[in-house]
């Protein structure tokens, strides 16, 4: 029963973060789509202020027909991808595991989670210099402890690796999420198969997994916005050698590295148009959840 | 008989949950661990686990050689900074949306949510030219606005849902005691808007101190945080793994506390509502 006055009070209420959230989307916005249309070389005397000069969709075709272009989208799909498949497959499994009675739950719980709050600059460099490194790594010990050749898993295996920390560190979110889902799963109806004979193979791919599917796709959209962006995990171990460049890292090459801004901002509307088609879905799920 | 199956059935779940909870906590352990040898120690071939001599020494060590209070402290306040600015900010917001919902309502909270899609590599020029422009690049208000702003939808969504389970009829009840608008805002409606508060603060605190991208990138030797000084081991030289690990352990710990409490926040506030 809202008068017109507290309408009005409402609105200034809202004011402030309408109006940042408005300034921090639109003005960085423009400015990218802006000097995407540039040419716009800082380091060779190009000052914004003296103007730039227009050169149309040249930047847009450049950063498409560079050499590094397709291998930075193959290399941020299979990290991805790669990341999705563990974390949604094995997050199902613990959360299944978690959610049956236990001694110490709440303990195991913790331990699971832990991963989740150690920021990515820590994990990264755990995981490069303490369990990955050739000479040193706990990796290399194991290995020779069976008499094989130590492996530098960075420069070798360079994906495989960072697929491996990244989904360390999303397992405890994946984890997290589906275990909330299953646990508002009515556990009557459940009995009621087991006492129908269904078997537990069956009992998971009728019930469960049905019961599953929207957690596991919010699961799987909301990674995918943080995923795309992965940046601190690439930064201290590869630096972007050894294949392991993606599309946000090239980008960021482009920018400040080599400081080609023009073509850079070509590259953040490509990498702002990808994340909106993911977003659109996202935003379909979490908008009729609203309604209801 | 089924009593013996359901005792033996939980007997190996513990077993099985506690081997994996300890796997994936094993690489957190290890630092923490190594952090208490000596360099050889740290790197010995057999590993040692448990039983070498502990020492405070590598913690010494880097508080003196790195300055590490002062990157502690930057962290400090650019999560602490940008979170409470953000509540602070939020909170009417948040207020307005769940007590005066219009028809808009639905569509402001989308739109909100939508900023945060925003990859921070597509913006990260202008906001770094926006950064030297205002003489702001390695400064601690810089971060503590950025980070504000990043995670402004975040908070206002786990406050409108918060603030959405107070239920109005108490508010009419109160009006119908004859409460003003003041008390009503005082003594009714705050303590039912605490738990939630705190709980936005501290997901958004942990959310805020763990930001590496634009902590990286936009500080150099005077605002930089824990994240980017972690990130200055990244040069393998020398023997530097327990010293490594103490000031990764330093940098972890405070927030592997404060994350513990904030299991149940973490699905409502990174789901914004789509999971319960």
């Amino acid at each position: 029963m809202a008068t017109k006055a507290s309408r009005s009070a409402a609105r200034m209420m809202m004011a402030p973060a309408v109006i940042l959230l408005l300034g921090w989307m639109l003005i960085p916005l423009v400015l990218t789509l802006f000097f995407s249309f540039k040419k716009f070389l800082p380091l060779r005397g190009d000052r914004w202020e003296n103007g730039l000069e227009w050169v149309g969709f040249e930047n847009y075709v450049r950063f498409v027909s560079s050499s590094a272009f397709w291998p930075s989208v193959i290399t941020t799909l299979i990290i991805v991808g790669g990341v999705l498949v563990i974390t949604v497959c094995l997050g199902i499994l613990l959360a299944m595991l978690l959610d049956q009675p236990m001694w110490g739950q709440g303990i195991v719980r913790i331990l699971v989670i832990a991963p989740f709050f150690v920021m990515p600059t820590v994990s990264a460099l755990v995981w490069k210099n303490m369990f990955m490194d050739a000479n040193n790594g706990l990796f290399s010990h194991l290995w020779r402890l069976f008499g094989a050749e130590p492996v530098s898993w960075l420069s070798e295996a360079s994906l495989p690796s960072i697929i491996l920390i990244v989904s360390w560190q999303w397992l405890p979110f994946a984890t997290l999420i589906l275990l909330t889902a299953i646990q508002s799963l009515d556990s009557e109806q459940l009995e009621a198969a087991e006492m129908d004979g269904a078997s537990p193979l069956a009992r998971f791919g009728h019930i469960v997994l049905p019961h599953l599917s929207r957690a596991v796709t919010i699961v799987i959209l909301i990674q995918t916005i943080f995923l795309l962006s992965v940046f601190a995990e690439i930064f201290v171990t590869t630096g972007g050698a050894f294949g392991s460049r993606t599309l946000t890292y090239l980008i960021f090459q482009r920018v400040l590295e080599s400081q080609n801004v023009g073509l850079g901002s070509a590259g953040g509307v490509y990498a702002i148009i990808l994340a909106n088609i993911v977003a659109i879905f996202l935003m379909r799920i979490v908008g009729k959840n609203l309604d209801t | 008989m089924a009593r013996a199956t359901t005792t033996r059935r939980k007997i190996i779940t513990t077993a099985a949950a506690w081997a994996i909870g300890f796997t994936i906590f094993f690489p957190i352990l290890w630092t923490i661990l190594t952090s208490f040898k000596t360099e050889a120690q740290a790197i010995s071939d057999p590993p040692v686990f448990l039983f070498f001599d502990w020492t405070l020494e590598n913690y010494a060590v880097v508080q003196e050689r790195s300055n590490y209070m002062r990157f502690l402290w930057n962290s400090v306040i650019i999560a602490g900074g940008s979170t409470v600015l953000g509540v602070l900010i939020a909170v009417p917001a948040a207020w307005s949306m769940a007590f005066v919902p219009s028809r808009r309502t639905k569509d402001i909270l989308l739109w909100m949510l939508s900023t945060k899609m925003l990859p921070a590599v597509g913006v990260l020029y202008p906001i770094y030219l926006i950064c030297i422009e205002l003489g702001l690049l390695d400064s601690r208000i810089a971060l503590v606005v950025i980070l504000m702003l990043i995670n402004l939808p975040i908070i206002v969504w786990m406050l409108y849902t918060y603030f959405k389970e107070i239920p109005g009829e108490i508010l009419e009840a109160a009006r119908m005691d004859g409460a003003s608008l003041k008390e009503e805002i005082l003594y009714v409606l705050t303590p039912m808007a605490i738990p939630g508060i705190a709980s936005t603060l501290l997901l958004n605190f942990i959310l805020a101190w763990n930001e590496a991208f634009w902590t990286l990138n936009l500080t150099a030797a005077k605002a930089a945080p824990l994240t980017a000084f972690i990130a200055s081991y990244s040069s393998p030289e020398g023997l530097f793994y327990a010293k490594l690990s103490a000031a990764s352990t330093m940098a972890i710990a405070p927030i592997l506390i404060l994350g513990w409490f904030s299991q149940k926040q973490l699905v409502r506030g990174l789901t914004f509502g789509a999971v319960k």
